[in-house]
């Protein structure tokens, strides 16, 4: 989870899994040949992520962007505690499963905060306005502290 | 309860009154219906607890509620597993003794003040009420339909299937497990429908209560995320999926962490991995339809496929590395055996020998489902006629339950609920078709109406036509009448092999067995709880009782007196090693029950009246899970005549003969009889003239019909000499002629 947001903004990997996944799978257009295909794909790949950031730099509202450095800062606190635990160990295992849970299940109900807010998704959430949403964040939230704190003992 | 009828109900657009008035009555007589059909066994006997594991329960319950809920969460029990000890609070399921315990305090509160055992008599009687309850909320989200709902709660009130496990008196871990396991799939349905973060919220909460109450809670954890496994093959993935299952694992795996009996197995067994691998999958797809709704490039598209179709293989060949490697533990024998049915057999005598975890037979399940048993696939149809999210919740459901309650018969317990519900589903829909009274249209109108038109006119115009009309409407009142008379009649039929089955079947307390008088009067035989009162009156206060482990549990809780194995069979070494004492000589058994400071034995022995559940009978499970541990000294051959044979008469081989087991249940048995006409009425076989000897125990008490015999272990001789040798020189066996000669005597050692 931790690397996927990550993906989107690195951009070296897809190409490489592109050559290897594409040409077999994609059989279908035989058309064109395959030297320009790759070529268009490895352009595109490149453009791609960097029309994705500028598409999201100016399309998103603001309060979605602060819930996406929320969420950045979540994964980079679970992949701290993450790196710390491989490199230390986990003797108190509870606490550190209680703190990376946390993080991820801070990082997955904000997440579900972002898409049920998102004005691109009302068809999906007729029945929840972003208000009910938030307080259904904190009611998610608060379950999730309480739980935690009791497990870290 | 009536507020939530009230609530659902109240969408109802006209004549609300009546109809919220209705359901209200309705449901309240279906509770009122499980309620009264649990109660066979506390009106014809008493109110007292039943089977074997329930006085575990019951037992931990007077410990909470007289020793509060800190003491009972870490209580060491020292009566039980004697030389070993239970780590009580870190090996049970505590959901069940804390609702009780809070019931407790609350009507105490009320000052209603009700004794402990009356409330855990009748907990699962209320919770089937419950449970009905539960089960019209999931099947109103199921089907549009507002009387499926209603049939589905008379269904699951009702159905032997739940019936069986939770009469009154029955205080098991199913008696509430069942209501939390329909209301968490009633939560997960809602959450799945709204996508709303607060029912998954809601569902993690209940599916961490089913976790403290009941091990079966692993069905839940694979049967949601298969669901929702289902839904993405499918291409139904939504961001509602992705928010209500994402929301349920995070917090319900935090909830089931918190039990100390789970601890760690979420994060480290095979059973859980499916939930945790679908939970990283959702991820990735929820990651890629986001970077996909950025960009709309088609290679863009087949790359992130690609992409993730990689790191699921990855994953998921990590999963499998790491479970060779043993990071994360394989699965535990009682759900391997669910997949390889041969396994226990083999294996794990321990698990193979108790009678629930055999394969179901077909009677079994018209027994337990009647009607519902042949709706049932119908239902299943119904719902892939019109496939939407909950409804392959129903389809995934009822192929799994399907497939466990075939491999095990305690499993039909789970697989109950989704019979009532698509039943339900199926009858509902039968009867809102044939109930409504509205004729379709005529055949004389327009054309529209002809391909509308039913089999009357298709008659009437000849065949070519009739087969190129779908038949649709039914006209006539009659046969409106006959299907809706005969749906009637099955459901009236329903309950009543319902009612027959409670009344003749569950409802038979194991601890009184009664037995009926050529008169017809009732005759009860109570030789169990007459033994264990001896046992509580006249031992001291921590003798140690040796028994097999079924009795356990009874022996802890009526008896009140220390064991050495019970029914929570966690150390199969130490039921080993009673099995060993049991079906070995004297000689050898001496030793074993002076080491583990053994003061009583009990068995139990049915020969003179027919209970064939005595521990004759399961004596040779005894002998394979010693054998398991020691294959040299106990051997199962050895207790076969010959021929093959496992008999107790003249044939009975030497080994049988001198097992504890066979010398402690017939000790005295031939004088009972006239000479040589000793009888075992359960293996029917006529017993040798010369009943067997006891040197190194002694007979302490005999139940009025036999049925219980507890013997006390002898101390050792006073002058030091073997039993063997004391008893014989006792009954005067003294050689006649003194023999002079000198014995081949070994060298004094200091």
């Amino acid at each position: 989870m931790a690397g996927k947001r990550n993906a989107r903004d690195v951009t070296p990997s897809p190409p490489i899994n592109k050559s290897g996944t594409s040409t077999p799978t994609t059989a279908a257009p035989a058309v064109k040949t395959v030297t320009s295909k790759s070529k268009d794909a490895n352009l595109s790949a490149q453009e791609v992520a960097v029309a994705m950031w500028d598409n999201y730099v100016k399309a998103t509202p603001q309060r979605t962007k602060l819930i996406d450095v929320f969420m950045a800062f979540l994964v980079v606190v679970g992949v701290l505690q993450f790196v710390y635990c491989v490199i230390v160990g986990n003797y108190p295992f509870n606490a550190f499963l209680s703190g990376f849970s946390a993080t991820v299940g801070q990082f997955v109900l904000t997440a579900s905060l972002r898409i049920q807010t998102n004005a691109e998704n009302k068809a999906e959430f007729e029945s929840i306005s972003p208000e009910r949403a938030f307080a259904d964040y904190v009611f998610g939230s608060l379950i999730l502290h309480f739980f935690c704190v009791n497990f870290i003992n | 309860m009536t507020v939530a009828t009230e609530n659902s109900y109240l969408k109802g657009a006209k004549g609300r009154n009546t109809r919220g008035l209705l359901r209200l009555v309705i449901l309240c007589t279906i509770a009122a219906a499980a309620v009264s059909s649990r109660l066979f066994s506390v009106i014809r006997f008493e109110s007292i607890i039943h089977e074997f594991d329930p006085w575990f329960n019951f037992r931990a319950t007077k410990y909470l509620v007289a020793n509060g809920f800190y003491d009972f969460w870490d209580w060491f029990d020292d009566r039980t597993w004697h030389p070993l000890g239970r780590v009580t609070g870190g090996t049970l399921y505590p959901g069940l003794m804390v609702t009780s315990g809070a019931i407790y305090h609350a009507l105490r509160a009320l000052t209603l003040p009700v004794d402990i055992r009356n409330i855990c008599v009748l907990l699962a009687p209320g919770f089937s009420g419950l449970t009905a309850f539960a089960t019209y909320l999931f099947t109103n989200e199921m089907s549009t339909t507002p009387s499926a709902g209603l049939l589905a709660a008379i269904f699951m009130g009702i159905a032997p299937g739940y019936i069986s496990r939770s009469v009154a008196g029955s205080y098991d871990n199913e008696a509430i497990a069942i209501f939390l396991l329909v209301f968490t799939f009633y939560l997960w349905i809602k959450a799945i429908k709204l996508g709303s973060a607060f029912w998954g919220a809601l569902c993690a909460l209940f599916y961490g209560y089913m976790v403290s109450a009941w091990g079966g809670y692993v069905f839940i954890t694979n049967l949601i995320p298969l669901h929702v496994f289902v839904l993405v093959c499918m291409g139904r993935f939504s961001s509602r999926v992705y928010v209500s299952y994402c929301t349920w694992y995070a917090l319900g795996t935090l909830a089931s962490m918190q039990i100390p009996f789970v601890g760690f197995l979420p994060i480290r067994s095979s059973e859980h991995m499916s939930a945790l691998g679908v939970f990283g999958l959702l991820q990735l797809i929820g990651f890629v339809e986001f970077v996909r709704s950025g960009v709309p490039s088609k290679q863009f598209q087949t790359l992130l496929r690609g992409f993730v179709f990689l790191v699921f293989s990855v994953a998921f060949g990590g999963l499998v590395l790491l479970t060779v490697s043993g990071v994360i533990a394989p699965w535990t024998g009682r759900f391997y055996s669910l997949w390889d049915t041969g396994y226990a057999k083999i294996h794990i005598p321990i698990i193979a020998s108790v009678s629930e975890h055999q394969p179901t037979a077909w009677p079994a399940f018209f027994f337990d489902l009647n009607l519902l048993i042949w709706l049932f696939p119908a239902g299943v149809y119904l719902c892939f006629l019109k496939l939407s999210d909950e409804q392959v919740f129903v389809v995934v459901y009822s192929i799994l339950a399907s497939y466990f309650s075939g491999v095990m018969v305690r499993l039909m317990l789970t697989l109950t609920p989704i019979v009532c519900v698509t039943a339900a589903m199926v009858l509902s829909t039968i009867l809102e078709t044939y109930l409504s009274m509205k004729s379709p249209r005529s055949d004389a109108e327009s054309v529209a109406a002809e391909a509308a038109a039913g089999k009357k006119n298709a008659a009437s115009k000849g065949g070519l036509r009739s087969m190129r009309n779908p038949l649709v409407g039914i006209y006539t009142v009659v046969s409106k009448s006959t299907v809706v008379g005969a749906m009637t009649l099955y459901l009236l039929v329903f309950v009543l092999h319902c009612t027959w089955v409670t009344s003749n079947a569950y409802s038979s307390p194991s601890v009184v067995l009664a037995s009926k008088l050529p008169d017809g009067s009732q005759h009860i035989i109570d030789d169990y709880r007459e033994a264990y009162q001896w046992l509580r009156q006249n031992t001291k206060e921590d003798a140690k009782i040796m028994s097999w482990w079924d009795y356990g549990y009874q022996i802890g809780g009526m008896a009140d007196r220390p064991t050495l194995v019970d029914n929570n069979t966690w150390n199969n070494t130490h039921i080993a090693t009673v099995g060993k004492a049991m079906s070995s000589s004297e000689e050898v058994s001496y030793p074993i029950m002076r080491q583990h400071e053994v003061d009583y034995v009990l068995v139990v022995f049915g020969g003179l009246l027919g209970y064939s559940g005595d521990d004759i009978n399961k004596f040779l499970w005894m002998v394979r899970i010693a054998e398991g541990i020691w294959p040299e000294e106990v051997k199962e051959r050895d207790f076969f005549t010959p021929r093959g044979e496992y008999k107790v008469d003249h044939d009975a081989t030497d080994t049988m003969k001198n097992s504890l087991m066979y010398k402690m249940s017939y000790y005295n048995y031939n004088g009972l009889f006239p000479p040589g006409q000793a009888q075992d009425r359960v293996r029917g076989a006529k017993l040798p003239d010369v009943g067997p000897v006891l040197n190194s125990i002694e007979e302490a008490y005999t139940s009025e019909n036999w049925i219980i015999r507890i013997y006390k272990v002898k101390d050792l001789d006073n002058v030091g000499r073997e039993h063997g040798a004391a008893a014989s020189f006792e009954r005067g066996n003294k050689k006649k002629k003194a023999a002079k000669k000198r014995g081949a005597k070994v060298l004094r050692v200091e």
